[in-house]
């Protein structure tokens, strides 16, 4: 009682947050039900008939969702990836630069694009890539190339997918590595200047493994998101010639689920990425936890 | 010494190139969209402008201040961002006290955050939250696009670690003093805590500002749209007839110049305050990632 006395402004101040938890996390989770039933939204859950696993049984039978579902995969393993190489090299290359003006400058306009929403950045891909005059198939002209259907050709789209992501995020992905870089002990270069050995040595013997504990992080980290290829940029790029490609788990879920009305099958597959994607992100803090000694809370 | 050998210099003039086009290559597209924005129809019909507008004319966005949609859906992204970015920021400013607290001071703290851990790592998916929107009656509603998000777990973290860099013998001090725990959070906590605000308030308004799938999902009609979701409908879509606007605002908004113009005024407010809020967000970040 004395301990409830003196911590009650504490619970009072985590209270707010809870009721907000409750509402939108914890109901929807409890909602997930629908996965095992034939949910139709006049009779509600209590009403809904239980059909038991079939809506899983459809998602591993249907040719699209199995189609979804590697699409998915494909993608965001390409995506995490080069999303910690470009970073991990970059941040390299900008550490040798000794000129902070012009250093704090790249920085400024390499961290810009994360900032931007898919939907600006969809609206002037769609310009500069089109097939009819956009400024990347005229720049190509200019060396014969092209032009190439980028996002109208289901292979071009994937690729368009992965490297415009690397464009959007890969100078916010620097940040950590820059941190790291920034505190490495100067005496080891010193060191290694003293006995000799070139930059290239240096960035070899030095560098490099001083950046592997924030790598190994990042890239464990980025195991749980597996399953996501990324909604926004999807949905924002991706029009009926490429579906076959360029679907993916979330933009199946709100075709099916919502704009289809299947809400028992959409809710079994968003079901089922979110617990695959549950299991993976505990795996990898885990991970992180033991190989670098990574704690988040 | 290898600051003067010759491959060094070499590898230096190469890198500083290579860097000045990186940089640029991030901003190119959007120079390109001003440029558009500000050139003649005829001469952006025809692909003529590349970086530099060409027969300047500021045409364009004349033709999108006078859309009443647009500016409508704008003041509502406005409404959105400011009071949404409040009410996180508030909440998470709350919740994370506590929770910056070990276990053996306040009892209970570790329910709580495996309460938040849980809700992180785990969801019910996209189909159970837009039923649950419609069974708490939030459709076609402000607060569908305020409320769902409010807590912001990762800023929440963000916040906690922050606070727990601050040395305990201040909070020791105000509570010895015979402060509360709200006193003590409002008036020793929040003045040392500027730059994780800052962070916050960035990610934040950035959210808000950015957001368009809920919008498209949980309002009823185009004319509650916030600005970022108006834009997915004309731009991305092209779908002018869920717009129900008359002849002549549908033939002005499908002009490629109009959707330069809206697109560059759709990403003007995060181009403004992201030059002053990126010193903070960068130790922010740091904060908040890279943690011993």
């Amino acid at each position: 009682m004395r301990q409830l006395k003196r911590f009650w402004p504490l619970h009072l101040m985590v209270l707010p947050s809870l009721v907000f938890l409750l509402l939108f996390s914890y109901l929807p989770m409890a909602g997930a039900v629908m996965a095992f039933q034939d949910y139709k939204p006049a009779l509600g859950f209590t009403g809904s008939a239980w059909v038991g696993f079939d809506n899983f049984r459809l998602l591993f039978e249907r040719e699209d969702s199995l189609q979804v579902i590697w699409n998915t995969l494909l993608i965001a393993v390409m995506k995490i990836i080069f999303n910690l190489l470009v970073p991990f090299a970059f941040a390299i290359f900008l550490n040798e630069i000794r000129k902070q003006l012009f250093k704090r400058f790249v920085q400024t306009l390499v961290y810009l694009p994360h900032f931007l929403s898919w939907v600006i950045l969809g609206g002037i891909l769609i310009d500069i890539l089109s097939t009819d005059g956009g400024l990347v198939n005229r720049a190509l002209g200019w060396f014969g190339i092209g032009p190439v259907f980028f996002l109208g050709d289901g292979s071009w789209f994937r690729f368009t997918v992965i490297v415009s992501d690397i464009w959007k995020e890969f100078g916010y992905g620097t940040i950590v590595f820059l941190a790291a870089l920034a505190n490495i002990n100067p005496s080891l270069y010193e060191a290694a200047e003293v006995d000799g050995a070139s930059r290239w040595k240096q960035t070899l013997n030095i560098t490099v493994p001083s950046l592997m504990p924030i790598a190994i992080v990042v890239g464990t980290l980025a195991l749980g998101n597996i399953l996501n290829a990324g909604f926004d940029q999807i949905f924002n790029l991706y029009n009926p010639l490429v579906l076959e490609k360029g679907d993916i788990i979330d933009t199946f879920v709100y075709r099916t689920g919502i704009v289809s009305g299947d809400m028992g099958l959409g809710t079994a597959v968003g079901l089922f990425k979110s617990v695959i994607s549950m299991i993976l992100i505990v795996i990898s803090y885990r991970l992180a936890y033991k190989l670098a000694n990574y704690r988040i809370f | 010494m290898y600051h003067k050998t010759v491959s060094y210099r070499t590898f230096s003039v190469f890198n500083y190139v290579l860097m000045m086009l990186v940089a640029l290559l991030c901003i190119l597209p959007l120079v390109h969209v001003l440029a558009v924005s500000l050139s003649a129809k005829s001469a952006a019909d025809g692909n003529l402008v590349s970086l530099w507008p060409v027969h300047f004319t500021t045409e364009a966005y004349q033709k999108t201040i006078n859309n009443p949609a647009f500016i409508r859906s704008i003041g509502i992204s406005v409404l959105r961002t400011v009071s949404g970015t409040a009410l996180t920021l508030l909440l998470a400013f709350l919740a994370a006290y506590p929770l910056s607290r070990e276990n053996a001071q306040f009892k209970g703290r570790n329910v709580y955050a495996w309460i938040f851990i849980f809700a992180m790592v785990f969801n019910g998916g996209l189909v159970p939250f837009y039923i649950m929107i419609q069974k708490l009656h939030l459709m076609g509603t402000f607060a569908a696009l305020v409320l769902p998000g409010a807590v912001n777990i990762y800023l929440t973290i963000l916040m906690m670690n922050f606070f727990r860099g601050i040395p305990r013998e201040l909070e020791e001090a105000s509570l010895i003093d015979g402060a509360g725990s709200f006193r003590t959070l409002f008036s020793v906590f929040l003045p040392v805590s500027k730059p994780a605000i800052a962070t916050l308030s960035l990610f934040s308004i950035v959210f808000h500002w950015n957001s368009w799938f809920d919008g498209l999902l949980y309002m009823n009609q185009p004319s509650q749209y916030p600005l970022a979701t108006f834009l997915q409908t004309v731009i991305i879509q092209q779908d002018m007839t869920t717009l129900s606007l008359d002849p002549k605002t549908m033939e002005l908004i499908s002009q490629k110049t109009v959707n330069a113009a809206q697109i560059f005024i759709g990403a003007l407010p995060v181009l403004l305050i992201y030059p002053f809020l990126q010193k903070y967000f960068v130790k922010g970040l740091v904060i908040g990632s890279v943690k011993e």
